[in-house]
């Protein structure tokens, strides 16, 4: 039965090859850390991408009960630390995950860049690599001031004003991230929709293309 | 799942579609074709690359259900005695600002010219050392300046959070987060409740502006001090109070008295509201037109 579903879809959509070319090819052996075990530094890139995933996850749940808004937000994150089943784990993941992501990240470009693999042909892949860096600050940055205790609303503070103090544009940075003249209603409502709607929809855009990139040129090879 | 069978086309292409009619079955490159021990993706690396992962997913269970994430108390911009920390990861680029020659007049260094050129460069690295040369012991300079720059990162970052540990035991402060979790406790101990239930922000008053055509609304309240902070709409801004139904509290001269003297973390206003160029007379016809703000007329 499932095989006949599968044909039927495959025979309008020969969606075949598509699934083989990931699934088939080759994985050598000097990345592979049954084989060699320093390879492991190998792994960085799937684990950064296990965590992100993980993000989106636990991320998905919190916004379930976080309430984006100036009177409750805190009182949300309050009452799902202390109040909802499991929401101390849902909430842990999500704060802890989004510092391990951070280290599992700084590790793959250590790696990338110490095995040379920026190198001709990878150079668009480590620019993109690069951007989704930014994108990742972006998200611990925004997602930093939701929870809006102390720690939360001074830090963005002492944030907005160091953009601030760009020349030219730093002014224009402020408006865009407060919203207004003050770190105060609308800048929650800004972050917000920062942190969950724009800046994963460009991660998971510049995510596809980082893999793409490498299932294209494939692993660069051992040194 | 199945293997191509390359003949379940149920539909010959016309000219109007765009999937192709497969001319060859995929095959997947014979193994012997690459060197050394290679496998499939999935899932013969794939389980294996999962032993390191369900590691690492072991270890990130343990910290999460050991500490939970911290949460201190409701953001209050009138507390000047909290010190502002970034995360962690920004520390080294917060510390970079408190050198006296990359802060004051010489803070676009600090913000923008050393972290923007280590990040340029960072992201051109391609374009910069273009050798093939793959080795980092091969490429020094490359090699040399990433160290050079972790050293610094590290440095930096340890500097910044010790700074702030000592800068907590010098005012004897606690960090919230924590202060709160022991006060939690303490109730909880004392048979109080389980905690959640820190203070709670005031309950929403849905009252209307009374008289909002009173020229004391229109021509003073909108042109004094009072509206940078409680808003136009009198809703108040976060932490800062709404006057909505203000008038259930106070009375006209009780209003004229915190103008002239402030109250808890709001400064005296009369002075700034004159030298604005309101007279006496427009800030006592404020004080009474706030007095009829109240909400159950
Ligand atoms: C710098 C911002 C700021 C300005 C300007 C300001 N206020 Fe306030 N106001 C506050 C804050 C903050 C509080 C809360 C003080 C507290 O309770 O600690 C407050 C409290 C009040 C209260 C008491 C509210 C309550 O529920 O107890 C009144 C009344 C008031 N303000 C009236 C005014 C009037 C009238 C003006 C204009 C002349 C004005 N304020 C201008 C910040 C401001
Ligand atoms: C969310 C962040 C990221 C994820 C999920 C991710 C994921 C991956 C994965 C799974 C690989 C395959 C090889 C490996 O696992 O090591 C890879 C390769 C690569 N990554 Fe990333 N990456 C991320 C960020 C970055 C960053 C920040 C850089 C550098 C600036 C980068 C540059 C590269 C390059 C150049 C390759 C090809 C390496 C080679 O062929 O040896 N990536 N990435």
């Amino acid at each position: 039965m499932l095989k006949a579903v599968y044909e039927w879809i495959d025979g309008r959509l020969d969606i075949t090859p598509m699934w083989r070319d990931v699934a088939d090819h080759e994985v050598p052996e000097h990345v592979n850390p049954a084989h060699h075990f320093s390879a492991f530094v190998y792994c960085f890139g799937g684990l950064t991408f296990f965590i992100t995933v993980i993000q989106i996850l636990s991320g998905m749940f919190l916004t379930m009960y976080y309430v984006p808004d100036i009177a409750n937000a805190y009182a949300s994150v309050d009452y799902l630390q202390h109040k909802v089943a499991f929401g101390v784990i849902v909430r842990g993941m999500h704060h802890w995950g989004a510092s391990l992501v951070i280290v599992l990240m700084f590790l793959h470009t250590l790696r990338v860049f110490f095995t040379g693999s920026y190198k001709n042909p990878r150079e668009m892949n480590w620019v993109i690599g690069m951007l989704t860096f930014g994108v990742m600050l972006g998200l611990g940055f925004t997602g930093y001031l939701l929870p809006w205790d102390n720690k939360a609303y001074f830090a963005t503070k002492v944030g907005i004003e160091i953009a601030a103090s760009v020349p030219f544009i730093g002014e224009t940075i402020q408006n865009f991230l407060q919203g207004g003249d003050i770190v105060g209603a609308e800048t929650i409502a800004r972050f917000f929709a920062l942190h969950v709607f724009f800046l994963p929809g460009v991660l998971l855009a510049l995510l596809a293309a980082h893999f793409i990139l490498i299932r294209k040129q494939g692993i660069s090879g051992p040194l | 799942m199945a293997t191509p069978t390359g003949n379940a086309q149920t539909v010959v292409y016309v000219g109007d579609s765009r999937v192709a009619r497969p001319t060859k079955v995929h095959v997947p490159r014979d193994y012997m074709a690459y060197p050394g021990k290679s496998e499939t993706f999935i899932p013969n690396f794939l389980l294996k690359e999962w032993m390191v992962g369900s590691v690492v997913l072991v270890g990130f269970l343990v910290l999460v259900v050991m500490h939970p994430a911290p949460l201190g108390y409701p953001a209050d911009p009138t507390n000047s005695a909290f010190i502002p920390m970034p995360d962690w990861y920004f520390l080294f680029l917060y510390q970079l600002l408190k050198y006296p020659y990359l802060s004051e007049q010489f803070v676009v260094l600090g913000t923008v010219l050393i972290p923007g050129l280590a990040f340029t460069a960072l992201t051109l690295i391609p374009f910069l050392d273009r050798t093939p040369e793959r080795r980092f012991t091969k490429r020094p300079v490359p090699t040399m300046m990433m160290l050079l720059s972790l050293a610094a990162i590290v440095y930096l970052t340890w500097v910044s959070w010790d700074h702030y540990q000592h800068e907590l035991k010098a005012k004897n402060i606690i960090p919230e987060h924590i202060a709160r979790e022991q006060e939690m406790h303490a109730k909880k101990q004392a048979g109080g409740g389980t905690g959640g239930d820190q203070p709670e922000p005031a309950p929403v008053k849905v009252a209307a502006i009374v008289d909002a055509d009173d020229a004391a609304y229109k021509e003073v309240y909108m042109k004094a001090t009072c509206v940078q902070c409680h808003g136009a709409q009198l809703k108040g801004n976060g932490p800062i109070p709404g006057l909505l139904g203000i008038g259930d509290k106070y009375n006209a001269e009780q209003i004229m008295d915190i103008i002239r003297n402030g109250i808890g973390g709001m400064g005296a206003q009369y002075d700034a509201n004159i030298s604005m160029g309101l007279t006496d007379q427009n800030l006592e016809d404020l004080a009474a037109w706030l007095a009829k703000q109240k909400a159950t007329p």
